[in-house]
């Protein structure tokens, strides 16, 4: 691929054209939050964590789903940027039930450190507390909706690297949930390998090995990613 | 004219609470009442969550006992799974618990009621703490708080968290123990164990210089329920529940599995702590002792050496039979203190501790499962109901506090008509009523699942409501 250059606050940096915004801002070293971005699977721009200033534009853009152009001008730490990452952050733990003290992935919960990183000390709006379902009916994992942050990674990792579609989401906005083959229990999907991929991307605690305690767990985020290297598919 | 007096908050207790002290016609208390006002309904937010979580859920309860909760969570899993936890997974089980219930005992007498029995219970309330304990005695107060200290440790050590303990799960423990953190432990013993003793030395001075007080402090008789092992010894972990009556006689000994053919609560109409009783002796005479007294009062003997010339010289108080009073519960406390640190050395001794067999896995394999164990207030309950994918569908928490919350009331009652009179309440009279319920070291957050800290409210109210006095403490 043809290389150009853009600017990332100011600083030339060198990137190959068809690349997205956040691999050359992460290539030249430059830290973007996200959530919903995972090495080597599609992108779908759901987060807004990784929103950048694009000049030119009155809009904000969300880094992994913008393409690279010559000579373009990017800006990912403005005081702008910093309110919406942390509102973004803040309305992520308003719209379900998040309470970390007794959660699975306490202590290795991406949107925990998401609430440190953006610098969160509480939370201005108020709590949704939707009432949500747990699915504990297949035997190795259980999935728990009170703790989704709908960033669609197990439902891309299932359909892109698994090949078996098992997950998908129902709904609009507020009442979206992650559902198994058609909003079945997840034990009696037709489609689930049980091979675990979902559990090992999800970068809350909504999905776990059931028989896993608190601080028992790590996931395997790289562990996918590997896979997918290997394999030869999906994107860097 | 008959009065009420109210007492509230009372503090130095975890929880919050009012009394109220109803006088007759004669100016004397004639009834009384230990209101417990917040309510936190915990085991209705547990309802749809997975059993396994619960060992990490129930924790969150309480900050005093989180290890008995998250202990008898995880028997309840064991039997919803059917499992035996593996030996060194119980090895490191009974060293948390013995860890915590040192921690919760130092706490209780250190930190809440060694002030109100050094400084006297006419000190200034301002002075009559911790911190004025430091002031007068600051080599006892120091002392006790390590006493507290190593108890924290033993839980930070073993599951990486001094409070809110972590790695209970069902079929033993989640993390071994490394042999670092086994000599760090061990190497601290010597100087509990002089702690404990001095502390046992500091109540018997006590005692043998407020006869009296100590023999007439809310003194009645009553059954008594603690865990028995082997050979009818005191154990915190396992066994078979035991009642005995006043004078010692064994009113049913059972596996605590059949804990609900034996013990009925009741709900009252000015508390949310309910009343439970011993079933077979019906609810007017059924009301039981948990706790410290309880426990030692049903054993037969403590199985560690010098808790045993303890426990000997103990029950010698009474011939043998139970000991009655309010105030023996800090006896109580004192041995069972000593019986930990011993406990400790011989779990840390054991070869096995280290092992990292420490879990022993399964499924849910019942559709029921109940937990028991000591918690420091007394015998403490779980009973979880779940469906076939293993979402709890009915909770069941029985605490310490709440099956010591009759006797409590009774205490009340009798300090009250010992030490109020007419229609004022004196700082003494305050103090002196507080002082009973703190001898149960209540712990209201758990028993009630109240939040907040804990103030007293104290009133004395006519017949006809109106308001005589007041004193209150927050």
């Amino acid at each position: 691929m043809a290389a150009l250059e853009i600017f990332v606050n100011d600083r030339k940096v060198a990137c190959e054209s068809g690349a997205t915004v956040l691999q050359a801002c992460r290539a030249a070293g430059v830290n973007l939050p996200t959530l919903c971005h995972f090495k080597g699977l599609s992108e779908v721009g759901a987060c807004r964590l990784c929103l950048v200033e694009l000049e030119g534009s009155p809009r904000l853009a969300a880094a992994c789903t913008l393409h690279v152009a010559p000579n373009q001008r990017i800006r990912t730490d403005t005081e702008r940027l910093r309110r919406y990452r942390r509102m973004t952050v803040e309305l992520l733990f308003s719209e379900r039930n998040h309470v970390c003290s007794v959660c699975s992935a306490n202590g290795d919960c991406e949107l925990q450190e998401l609430g440190y990183a953006v610098g969160m000390d509480h939370v201005r709006f108020p709590f949704l507390n939707p009432i949500c379902n747990l699915d504990a009916s297949k035997s190795e994992f259980a999935i728990d909706h009170n703790r989704c942050v709908l960033c669609t990674r197990c439902v891309r990792v299932c359909a892109e690297v698994e090949g078996a579609h098992n997950w998908d989401v129902q709904g609009r906005g507020f009442l979206s949930r992650i559902v198994s083959d058609l909003n079945q229990p997840w034990a009696e999907s037709t489609t689930c390998t049980t091979c675990g991929k979902c559990i090992d991307v999800c970068p809350v605690g909504a999905l776990w090995p059931k028989h896993k305690a608190q601080g028992q767990f790590e996931k395997r985020p790289e562990f996918v990613s590997e896979l997918i290297a290997k394999r030869g598919r999906g994107r860097p | 004219m008959a009065t009420t007096v109210t007492i509230n908050p009372v503090t130095r207790i975890e929880g919050h609470a009012r009394i109220t002290l109803h006088l007759g016609d004669d100016h004397k208390v004639h009834e009384a009442y230990f209101h417990v006002n917040e309510f936190r309904g915990f085991e209705k937010f547990c309802e749809g969550r997975l059993y396994t979580e619960m060992p990490t859920i129930t924790p969150r309860i309480c900050g005093i006992c989180p290890t008995s909760h998250s202990l008898a969570s995880a028997k309840a899993c064991d039997a919803i799974q059917r499992l035996i936890p593996t030996p060194t997974g119980v090895l490191l089980r009974r060293l948390a618990q013995a860890g915590q219930m040192l921690a919760s005992h130092a706490l209780s007498f250190f930190h809440l009621s060694s002030p109100d029995l050094l400084l006297g219970f006419d000190a200034d309330p301002a002075s009559r703490n911790i911190l004025g304990l430091a002031a007068k005695a600051p080599e006892i107060a120091v002392k006790g708080v390590l006493l507290r200290k190593l108890g924290q440790e033993v839980s930070e050590r073993l599951t990486g968290k001094k409070i809110h303990v972590l790695g209970m799960v069902p079929g033993g423990m989640a993390f071994p123990l490394s042999e670092e953190d086994r000599a760090a432990l061990l190497a601290q013993l010597p100087a509990a164990l002089e702690t404990c003793q001095m502390a046992l030395g500091i109540l018997k001075g006590y005692i043998d210089s407020h006869r009296d007080m100590v023999a007439s402090f809310a003194m009645f008789e009553s059954p008594y329920l603690g865990t028995v092992g082997p050979e009818g010894a005191l154990d915190f972990y396992d066994g078979w529940l035991r009642w005995v009556d006043a004078d010692g006689g064994v009113l049913a000994e059972v596996p605590p599995q059949r804990y609900r053919e034996f013990i009925a609560e009741r709900s009252m109409d000015f508390t949310y702590l309910k009343y439970p009783y011993f079933k077979p002796l019906g609810f007017e005479k059924g009301f039981y002792q948990v706790g410290p007294l309880g426990r030692v009062n049903a054993a037969t003997r403590m199985s560690t050496p010098l808790a045993q010339a303890e426990f000997r010289e103990f029950r010698s108080l009474n011939g043998g039979r139970p000991v009655h009073g309010a105030f023996f519960h800090h006896y109580a406390r004192l041995i069972e203190m000593l019986y930990c640190v011993e406990e400790l050395k011989r779990l840390l001794d054991d070869p096995g501790i280290t092992s990292t067999d420490v879990q022993a896995r399964g499924h849910r394999n019942a559709l029921e499962g109940i937990g028991h164990t000591e918690a420091p207030r007394g015998t403490l309950f779980h009973h979880y109901h779940v469906d076939d994918t293993g979402v709890l569908t009915r909770v069941n928490l029985l605490i310490a506090t709440g099956q010591n919350n009759p006797a409590m009331n009774r205490a009340v009652l009798e300090v009250a008509k010992q030490y109020v009179d007419g229609e004022r309440i004196t700082e003494g009279a305050l103090n002196r009523v507080e002082h009973a319920i703190r001898c149960y070291d209540p712990c209201l957050s758990c028993s009630t699942h109240a939040l907040g800290s804990m103030p007293i409210d104290m009133s004395l109210y006519s017949a006809s409501g109106e308001e005589l006095d007041r004193a209150r403490r927050s």
